[in-house]
């Protein structure tokens, strides 16, 4: 009887797992490898670090609230209204997550700036975005968008098409089947796809430094203050990546409770 | 009384229906892909015909020349269709409180309880749906559509996710009920075995209405082949 002995192939999964999550790990585990007790508690103090904590908090949450409020209506139209409108809609709502983020920065400039497109009409009614906190926010909705709609559009598409009709024949106006059967159906997606789009909102970085700058309480957001912490003090730039990092890991936790089998209460039922 | 007369392109299939029915038992059989579903889709306003009349006891629910295209809400029609379509999230004494929302808390537990009560399948009330065996399931959604006391009901393949011992249960135990209830009753179904609810059959073909009779009447000068395949393999008479 011939022994079975690992072949190239095996001896390549091997070394290509090992090579590709040691480079992923290396990075995160040096953030916590490399800073002492003492630096820590030196870098939690830093003056640029609670505004940071505080304003990103807000933004995104604004910035989530408006992707989940306007974004879910848009998926529900695109998930049951097929057609070229929809097919093109999706199209649309794609591009922010292949523009790199610097261009969609000056695009916000040159749309909602002082002298961009919508800028003067924006003027004229008292309000200039640009270079404030609701800059913030827009860049934050723009980058973050496209990972909650088209987790809804997946998630919406799911749900039996049946389940709704006869919701209708049950007496349900179109909104009343969205919202008992539509929406809690879809509901693990929805979350799943919240959660990708705020830690998109969390780390970005290019739109808002273009469109929103880099000041202090405004518009300093976690990842600017990093970056302009670097310059000064490489601790607290360390402490507000550790910051980061934790949020990421608590998002995680949450996306893998979220993950394909989320159950409905009773044994068996599984909505993937 | 049900009366249609509906013109609908689908696809390829042309459906032209014409069709009117009292309070009985109708069975809509015909080939796959004939265009019985989407004639029930039709009837439910789920799906806008291109032209005609749909009318329920008088009431005008569609009229492409009036311009009146009643929502599906509106309808009070019960339906129910082959998968049963239960809420997964909802138990079973929410799925069939679901078509309750007018009513008190209390009133709506008591009817959909007694309807449940009713179709055996009281003991379930705590349940989910994807616990439920597939007869189950069918007594749930018919529960849960007759609680609102619907003017009509619609079937589609009522027996087709079922093993052959609880299709024939079934079977007897609809029988039963639909003569009991008295409501315009339009059952899709494929199934020959299914003539046997019926107190007249109606044989859709490629979107067309090719004949409609009592079993007798199509066993005695069956119009087309798949007519007289149907009957062949229909019950005999009196099975009912």
């Amino acid at each position: 009887m011939r022994s079975r002995r690992p072949g190239i192939w095996d001896v390549a999964q091997h070394v290509a797992s090992a090579v590709l999550v040691s480079f992923l790990l290396l990075p995160v585990a040096a953030l916590f490898l490399t800073l002492s007790w003492e630096d820590f508690v030196a870098g939690l103090r830093n003056p640029i670090l609670l505004p940071a904590l505080r304003l990103s908090l807000l933004t995104t949450t604004s910035s989530l609230g408006l992707v989940v409020g306007l974004g879910s209506l848009l998926a529900w139209r695109i998930a049951r209204r097929p057609g070229r409108a929809s097919r093109w809609m999706e199209a649309v709502t794609q591009l922010p997550a292949v523009i790199p983020p610097a261009v969609a920065g000056v695009g916000l400039l040159l749309a909602f700036g002082r002298r961009g497109l919508l800028g003067g009409f924006l003027a004229e009614h008292g309000m200039a975005p640009a270079f404030t906190t609701p800059a913030v926010i827009m860049a934050e909705a723009f980058v973050s968008a496209p990972f909650f709609v088209q987790a809804a559009i997946a998630a919406f598409r799911r749900v039996d098409e049946n389940l709704l009709v006869v919701a209708r024949t049950l007496g349900a106006s179109p909104f009343r089947a969205f919202l008992r059967v539509g929406l809690p159906l879809a509901a693990p997606g929805l979350l799943a796809g919240a959660a990708m789009s705020w830690a998109r909102s969390v780390g970005e970085f290019g739109a808002t430094l273009l469109f929103a700058g880099n000041l202090t309480g405004r518009t300093q957001t976690l990842p600017l203050a990093v970056y302009a912490a670097m310059e000064s003090d490489l601790r607290a730039a360390q402490v507000l990546s550790l910051v980061m990092v934790a949020l990421a890991f608590a998002l995680l936790l949450v996306l893998r409770r979220l993950g394909p089998g989320v159950t409905w209460p009773g044994p068996e039922v599984r909505v993937a | 009384m049900l009366e249609l007369r509906i013109t609908r392109r689908i696809g390829p299939l042309d459906l032209r229906i014409d069709l009117s029915m009292g309070s009985e038992t109708l069975l809509v059989a015909g080939p796959n892909g004939a265009g019985k579903s989407s004639l029930l889709r039709l009837l439910l306003g789920v799906v806008r015909p291109d032209a005609g009349r749909i009318a329920l006891n008088g009431d005008v629910l569609f009229d492409a020349d009036l311009e009146i295209d009643v929502p599906p809400e509106e309808r009070a029609l019960a339906y129910v269709p082959q998968d049963y379509a239960l809420f997964p999230h909802l138990d079973v004494l929410r799925n069939a409180t679901f078509g309750l929302a007018a009513l008190d808390r209390r009133e709506r537990v008591r009817r959909a309880a007694a309807w449940l009560e009713r179709l055996g399948a009281g003991h379930l009330l705590a349940r989910y749906p994807a616990v439920l065996s597939g007869g189950e399931r069918q007594r749930v959604a018919l529960a849960r559509a007759l609680a609102r006391t619907p003017r009509a009901l619609l079937l589609d393949e009522p027996f087709a996710s079922l093993d052959p011992v609880a299709r024939q249960e079934l079977r007897a135990s609809l029988a039963g009920w639909l003569r009991e209830w008295r409501l315009p009753a339009l059952v899709v179904s494929h199934d020959p075995a299914d003539a046997a609810l019926a107190d007249r059959i109606a044989v859709i073909e490629r979107g067309r209405l090719v004949q409609q009779g009592t079993l007798e009447e199509l066993r005695r000068a069956p119009g087309t082949g798949f007519v007289a395949g149907l009957i062949e393999s229909a019950p005999p008479a009196g099975a009912r």
